[in-house]
């Protein structure tokens, strides 16, 4: 199982490949629109690689609730269970 | 007439000739083929395994992230649209974005992100279809990236008229300067559809050329229009676009002018959907209200840049439409096909030629037609197979461009 640290690390390369966002930037209290500058297309991006990545479902109606990076890897964390 | 005179402010390209309007230039004058085989894997399930790639990658010039956004068609546009901006010196010049217009034309829009996404929903399901599928392959996503790019926020437009796309917008922008609906426009066309499935369309519709695919073939040979061993085009990619504007704000500015635009044609064959009218009807048509359009003397027309994709018909309807027009004159033209060098960018075309149009009447020279090598004897037209210069005084210039559909579209440049 990977660990928090792991999870976050393989999310901020994806978050830097979409947006351009450098991955040292993508830390846990991060916001992705307020801090990472994030928009929802990008965002959507973000979830479609981190399902493939990560092997989990991220259905649209949670993505809302995944404002922070920490609430992402929360989220798949509890996914992959 | 008239009144509004509209003139040439800025240029930029990115072609298979070259990444900039300077390094295209210099490589048409020279004779530069930018026709190459394709090394892309799925070229060999084809029978047309040659094209004109650009010279110069977007990704070696655009931001990445930026770029990842747009599909490749729009990405030519950029390049084009940030060259002509900077040429034109427009950054900090005070120009209102009420006051800027954009007309960016392709012919077949984001057709590699269109398939490429049709590919993933395949392979990989519809979650994984990419969110910014619609927006990237979009007609008018060239244009409107374009004008968010620059802020432009009067009329932004993608006229379509396949392969006299970009030679349309151009056209367009000097209707919206003269109706005073815009003092500036960025006008031009982009094309990067060359990708397995219209490939092989044009292929199966025998409209590309299928020699020199063979292994140890000379792609460079391939496109030879007016030679009688032509055989059909060969797709090229890139874009360009123009600054074009009122004299007036361009005077106030002090902006460098490069040509006038004197005037714009437009008809229609409604002939065949894919075959020109073998007598040129239509385009006759089309040159002669350019030139009236622009009260142009038809004895100051100089240099053609001529549509000729190196297709058995459309060359010979070409030929037939300037001495309709020119009459007598058409003996002092110097008729050219830089498509000789480019390949055929389709909706890229009227505007990359638009830009060699524009460069000879501001150096006053014509470039070659390459790979004539036996003219067709049906065709009687001064095709100079070397660089050749233009007469002094003022002179007129034109560019024609045709596509399916029966579209036919002539811009007359003067020089300044």
């Amino acid at each position: 199982m990977a660990t928090t640290e792991e999870i976050r690390a393989d999310l901020a390369d994806i978050v830097n490949e979409v947006a351009g966002v450098d991955a040292d930037d993508v830390q846990l209290d991060k916001s992705f629109v307020d801090d990472l500058d994030v928009d929802s297309l990008s965002m959507v991006e973000v979830v479609v690689a981190a399902e493939e990545k990560f092997g989990v479902t991220i259905p649209d109606d949670e993505v809302k609730n995944l404002k922070t990076v920490g609430d992402a890897v929360a989220y798949i964390e509890r996914a992959q269970g | 007439m008239p009144s509004t005179r509209v003139v040439v402010t800025g240029l930029g390209t990115t072609s298979p000739v070259g990444g900039d309007v300077a390094s295209t230039w210099q490589a048409l004058l020279a004779g530069t083929s930018g026709i190459s085989h394709l090394t892309d894997e799925w070229v060999e399930q084809l029978p047309v395994k040659i094209g004109g790639r650009v010279a110069v990658e977007p990704s070696e010039v655009l931001d990445r992230v930026k770029a990842r956004r747009l599909d490749r068609s729009s990405q030519f546009a950029m390049v084009a649209a940030d060259q002509a901006w900077a040429d034109a010196g427009l950054e900090g010049s005070g120009l209102e974005p009420e006051r800027l217009a954009v007309a960016v034309a392709s012919g077949i829009g984001g057709v590699t992100t269109l398939l490429a996404n049709y590919d993933i929903l395949l392979e990989k399901g519809a979650r994984r279809v990419s969110p910014l599928a619609v927006p990237m392959l979009m007609p008018n996503a060239p244009a409107a990236n374009v004008s968010l790019k620059y802020g432009a926020r009067a009329a932004v437009h993608a006229p379509t008229s396949a392969c006299a796309s970009g030679n349309e917008a151009i056209a367009m922008a000097i209707d919206l300067i003269r109706l005073g609906r815009a003092d500036v426009v960025l006008a031009g066309g982009t094309e990067a559809a060359i990708h397995p499935l219209p490939m092989a369309a044009f292929a199966n519709m025998m409209a590309l050329s299928k020699t020199g695919s063979e292994e140890g073939g000379d792609p460079t040979r391939v496109s030879r229009p007016w030679d009688t061993a032509r055989d059909g085009f060969v797709l090229g990619e890139g874009g360009a676009v123009l600054v074009l504007e009122s004299e007036e704000h361009a005077r106030a500015r002090g902006a460098k002018v490069y040509a006038e635009v004197r005037g714009a044609g437009i008809s229609n064959d409604a002939h065949d959907i894919a075959q020109p009218d073998p007598e040129g009807r239509g385009g006759t048509r089309a040159i002669k209200m350019a030139l009236r359009e622009g009260d142009v003397d038809p004895a100051t027309v100089v240099h053609v840049n001529a549509h000729a994709t190196s297709t058995p018909k459309g060359d010979i309807a070409e030929g037939l439409m300037l001495h309709a027009v020119l009459g007598e004159h058409v003996d002092r033209c110097v008729v050219t096909s830089t498509k000789s060098m480019t390949g055929h960018l389709l909706g890229g075309a009227g505007a990359l030629e638009a830009v060699a149009t524009v460069m000879a009447l501001h150096d006053r020279v014509s470039p070659p037609t390459i790979n004539l090598d036996d003219k067709d004897p049906e065709v009687d037209l001064d095709i100079p197979t070397s660089r050749r210069d233009l007469p002094e005084g003022d002179i007129v210039a034109l560019n024609n461009s045709f596509g399916f559909g029966g579209a036919n579209v002539a811009v007359a440049f003067g020089s300044v």
